[in-house]
């Protein structure tokens, strides 16, 4: 199964592999006709509108607003209704610098997100530290705190890259099962549990 | 105009004066005096020193102390006081926040980050750090070991009250207790995650209806310990945390500490570099305003501003691009010059720019300055009087909304800017209308730098030959450029190794930060964010 | 013109032929219950469409072109996704009270539906007040705002709730005063009569000078009673988050969400029922071919056109101006709006007597 977005080939995306082992380990697990074209509805519904959380600590946030703007416009493919209220939004594209003072606020704000959500680590900061990485308060990586989804490389990364870490984003709730079978919010669930917040 | 070393001598007898490396006369004080010294000083009627730049927290490690950088509003004379204190368990200073009102919040910030309590200051709460931190972060000996502080996902621990520490007749110093707020206050709390915060700021406000009665602007939701990192690092490696700070003045940034370093270390730089640099600084001032605009009409609710802003500054982040090769964080000057050479279509991208500006800074005027509702909401709000501006120390063209003339670039000119036509837009209304309508004729004055410049780029290398190991010889330099929100001023102190003992940025956000509580009192909820909008803090910038 | 109740009244006569009068009452009422959630939602859905890309248009972007050809399924993605959406459960709050709140406010737009020209004999309602239920049902909106902000437990949605009930109980007035001068001139609050006395000439032309004024004073205080831009206060993204409705998720935020689109057809609707004739075509008096072109197109194309062309200048106000402040607002209803409005209709009340409209 081919999982790509309109207008782009399925060569253009990077890192089909791992698109790949997904659909094949949903596959493993079989799944009824009826569950399945329900599926494919609501995943048809969840990856065409992803509505981001007005988030943003530092200059990826900046990348962000360009991203909306006239020569990037993600409003074409549906991700522009931002969200300012955690309630409302999918997913949470943490653009910046993350520092301890701000780790439980972030945490809660994420806990606020309602499901289904999805985190994306924006820029080298959100993903390690990036160049504060030795500092006494900043949190070495979001991936502890959170669970990621996508990341998003670069300092701060380009809105084209961006473009292309929402899409990878929504291919991978192209291949996500709602009913049953190996769930993603099941593994959100042990990382959560892992990860406990008092 | 009396000189300033003959001032200090007066006002402080038997002070040695020496000399900083980039001028500025330096008298060490003892602290017992330093209060008296300090409302002397200010209250000068030749030569007052009313705008304290920076409070530079400082260990020698056989001592704890504090650099004061002060300025004359009136002579433009600068002048600095060192204090210290041999204590390192109970390190005490005498505050001055009752004469110079941001004091207050720079002695927080030396308390936060050095543990060196200053009496008589209102509010002795850690600035950016949690309350139960472990440790002074810029110590020499700090231990940043992270299980002492480690990152947790539990809630801050907040208190409703602040320390005072108040000296009695008798000498000793006694810790009390205050509220920050009254005990039946209504308490919002606006961020650190809001729309109109600008990023991660938090600004705690009591209201009385949608009547603002007090704000406690809460920071550090982005502190990343650039200071402390920069110690750690070689000189030409400290320069990239500059870009990140205010990542709009990206360039003027990198401009202030490689001055700084230049200066320390006698490098000249040609020519060219120089034009270039000052084209990029006013280039990026220009992409700054843009997004300012941009965004302060956005929180007013005229979205539609901020695409046509974006407009231009995609179109300036293009040229910058083909010369840096970055749209962001540009790591463009350095150490002895530039980085790389000008794209060849540079003079020819910069011309269409200015082509185009005027009409774009018509069309901004047209939909939006002119607009009923749009005066309505910024004429009278945030009125904030000179006096204030200078004791605020709100530098920038919030500053000069104000009508004090603190343009870096006029009253102590670096680089090429002396030889440099243009005006310095000086508002007196001081109100948010004037604090836009500053920054959009300051566009016009950048493009008027840049039509001068633009043909006069003057052949030669862009870059002269630095030691691949850069020391700089025993000492301290302190430097001011004009970023593109006031003064941002860096000072280096060097023990005279490859890294610097101690390097101190001194950002223009802060203050614009902290004056926010001042001018809000009384306004509306919605006036918090014209006026926070108007003074456009960039928070990373406060937080470093 | 073709008249729809000639279908109506053939399904009437058939559902009569095999049933009691009272069952067949009450099918029609299902049917038609039915058709208004159905018209409701797609209606919805392409305001929403709509909506996104006229702003992107203003703001010289493209707005949604992947879903779908042209972008057009976009806002059905969005509501599958909201449909599905995660609904959270708070603690300390009216629970009650909190979800009773935007059933409130999807009902009064609903409610307003019913008496909506739609077409020539396309109303669900036609009764000798339909104008002041319309009004009255309007007004049913705020009370689940108000609700919505105070359940919630919330500062943001409180100040957002408390900020709602001033203005919309202040802008109330303007609309029901702008109302006024308009019944005044149809002699008549039945929405079909209003329509009809509009055959020659729209009202908009028929009471010329108060007619415009009242028309331009509707549009504001409709913009205000929908919650636009400029008068967004009450969900006022840059100051209160999201306002009254910050704490709701999934299909109950999507409701806030579809009625804010629904009210704005809503005061479009009444705007083009006031001043634009409905669903009546444009007619010029002596000019009898044009007349009859126009006649060609369908009553419904009318009514929902024209609803759609006003609706497009209040989204024209809330992508061009900034947001009022709370006391500007106000100060703007009961110091400009409530005084001209009052002699507004004095004017009007004077030039029919004396017989001076069209």
């Amino acid at each position: 199964m081919e999982v790509t977005c309109k207008g782009v080939p399925y060569e253009a995306f990077k890192d089909n592999e791992y698109i790949e082992k997904l659909v094949n380990e949903l596959r493993e697990s079989g799944t009824n006709v009826i569950v399945g074209t329900f599926d494919k509805l609501i995943n048809w519904g969840r990856s065409n509108s992803l509505w981001p959380l007005t988030f943003a600590t530092s200059c990826c946030g900046i990348e962000f607003v360009s991203l909306g703007a006239a020569r990037f416009d993600m409003a074409r493919f549906g991700w522009e209704v931002a969200r300012a209220s955690p309630r409302q939004a999918d997913f949470m594209m943490v653009a910046g610098t993350i520092v301890n003072r701000m780790v439980p606020v972030f945490r809660r704000l994420y806990d606020q997100l309602a499901e289904p959500k999805y985190v994306i680590a924006c820029g080298s900061c959100a993903i390690s530290g990036g160049p504060f990485r030795n500092s006494y308060h900043v949190a070495k990586g979001i991936e502890d705190i959170v669970p990621v989804d996508v990341f998003v490389p670069g300092c701060p990364p380009r809105p084209e890259a961006m473009i292309y870490g929402i899409m990878q984003l929504s291919r991978k709730i192209k291949v996500e099962k709602f009913f049953g079978g190996v769930n993603r919010q099941e593994k959100q669930r042990e990382f959560l549990e892992s990860h406990p917040v008092e | 105009m009396a000189n300033i070393q003959e001032k200090l001598a007066q006002i402080i007898p038997g002070a040695t004066i020496e000399d900083d490396g980039t001028g500025i006369p330096q008298v060490t004080v003892d602290d017992k005096d330093w209060h008296d010294l300090a409302r002397k000083l200010h209250d000068d009627p030749e030569c007052p020193m009313d705008y304290l730049v920076t409070i530079v927290g400082m260990d020698w490690v056989e001592s704890l102390g504090a650099i004061y950088y002060l300025a004359s509003s009136k002579t433009l004379q600068r002048c600095s006081v060192r204090i210290q204190t041999t204590d390192r368990e109970k390190p005490m200073l005498h505050s001055v926040a009752d004469i110079w009102r941001i004091a207050e919040i720079y002695e927080r910030e030396v308390y936060d980050l050095f543990g060196i309590v200053f009496i008589g200051n209102p509010d002795m709460r850690r600035l950016f750090l949690n309350i139960d931190w472990v440790g002074y972060p810029l110590r020499k000996d700090y231990n940043d070991d992270p299980a002492l502080n480690p990152v947790s996902t539990e809630n801050e621990r907040q208190s409703d009250f602040t320390n005072v520490y108040v000296e009695k007749e008798d000498g000793t110093v006694e810790k009390t207790e205050r509220r920050v707020f009254e005990a039946d206050d209504f308490v919002v709390n606006i961020g650190p995650q809001h729309p109109a915060t600008h990023g991660v700021l938090r600004f705690r406000t009591a209201v009385d209806g949608e009547m603002i009665k007090k704000i406690d602007v809460y920071m550090g939701y982005i502190h990343r310990g650039v200071e402390k990192l920069c110690e750690s690092l070689q000189y030409p490696q400290t320069l990239h945390f500059m870009d990140r700070l205010d990542y709009f003045s990206a360039h003027n940034y990198h401009h202030g500490l490689c001055i700084a370093i230049e200066k320390a270390a006698g490098i000249e730089i040609s020519r060219r570099a120089q034009v270039i640099r000052v084209m990029m600084d006013e280039l990026s001032r220009i992409a700054s305003h843009c997004l300012f605009i941009g965004t302060y009409c956005m929180d007013l609710g005229a979205t539609t501003m901020l695409f046509y802003t974006l407009r231009v500054r995609e179109q300036i982040l293009d040229i910058m691009e083909k010369t840096c090769g970055a749209r962001m964080t540009f790591n463009y000057d350095c150490i002895g010059g530039v980085m790389q050479d000008l794209a060849p279509d540079f003079v020819q991208d910069v011309k269409a720019l200015l082509a185009v500006l005027p009409a774009n800074i018509k069309e901004y005027n047209k939909i939006f300055t002119g607009n009923v509702i749009a005066r309505n909401r910024m004429i009278g709000v945030g009125t904030l009087s000179r006096e204030d501006a200078i004791s605020y120390a709100v530098t920038g063209p919030s500053g000069r909304a104000s009508g004090w003339a603190c343009d870096v670039r006029k009253t102590h000119p670096y680089s090429i800017y002396s030889e440099l036509e243009f005006d310095e837009i000086i508002a007196t209304e001081g109100d948010s209308m004037a604090r836009f309508e500053c920054r959009m004729k300051e566009m016009e004055q950048s493009a008027r730098i840049l039509e001068q410049l633009v043909d006069n780029i003057p052949d030669g290398e862009y870059c002269v030959k630095v030691p691949k190991v850069l020391k700089l010889p025993k000492g301290s330099w302190f430097q001011m450029v004009e970023g593109c929100r006031g003064v941002f001023g860096v000072y280096i102190e060097s023990d005279g190794t490859a890294k610097p003992y101690r390097l101190k940025i001194a950002p223009p956000c802060l203050p614009l930060a902290t004056v926010v509580d001042h001018i809000t009192r009384g306004a509306k909820i919605a006036d918090l964010i014209t006026i926070g909008g108007s003074l456009d803090y960039i928070v990373p910038d406060m937080d470093r | 013109m073709y008249d729809f109740s000639t279908i109506t009244g053939s399904i009437h006569e058939f559902l009569l032929s095999f049933m009691a009068p009272w069952l067949a009452v009450l099918t029609e009422c299902l049917i038609i219950g039915m058709g208004l959630l159905l018209v409701y939602s797609v209606l919805a859905l392409i305001y929403i469409y709509y909506e996104r890309k006229f702003c992107a248009a203003i703001q010289c972007r493209l707005g949604p072109n992947r879903v779908g050809p042209w972008g057009l399924l976009q806002s059905v993605a969005d509501m599958f996704k909201i449909l599905i959406k995660e609904l959270i459960h708070l603690n300390h709050i009216d629970k009650f009270l909190f979800a009773l709140a935007p059933y409130l406010v999807i009902i009064a737009s609903m409610l307003c539906f019913a008496v909506l020209p739609w077409g020539n004999g396309l109303q669900i309602i036609d009764f000798n007040i339909g104008i002041f239920f319309l009004l009255a049902c309007s007004s049913i909106g705020v009370l689940g705002i108000l609700l919505a902000g105070w359940s919630s437990n919330n500062k943001f949605t409180l100040i957002g709730a408390l900020r709602s009930g001033a203005q919309m109980v202040s802008y109330e007035l303007s609309i029901g005063l702008s109302v006024i001068t308009m019944v005044c001139l149809a002699g008549t609050m039945s929405v079909g009569g209003i329509v009809m006395e509009q055959q020659d000439c729209w009202f908009i032309f028929k009471g010329h000078i108060p007619a415009l004024i009242a028309f331009v004073i509707y549009m504001i205080a409709g913009t205000a009673e929908t919650n636009r831009g400029p008068f967004d206060l009450p969900e006022a993204e840059s100051e209160l988050t999201a306002g009254y409705h910050t704490e709701y998720s999934g299909i109950h935020f999507g409701f806030f969400y579809l009625a804010e689109y629904l009210n704005l057809f809503i005061v479009a609707g009444v705007a083009s029922l006031l001043f634009f004739g409905g669903w009546m075509p444009l007619h010029i008096p002596g000019w009898d071919g044009f007349n009859h072109i126009m006649d060609y197109i369908p009553s419904v194309v009318w009514f929902v056109g024209k609803a759609m062309v006003l609706s497009g200048v209040i989204m024209w106000f809330k992508w061009t101006f900034p947001r009022l402040r709370i006391d500007q607002l106000l100060s703007l209803e009961w110091k400009y709006l409530l005084p001209i409005n009052l002699v507004n209709l004095v004017l009007m009340v004077c030039i029919i007597i004396l017989g001076w409209h069209f």
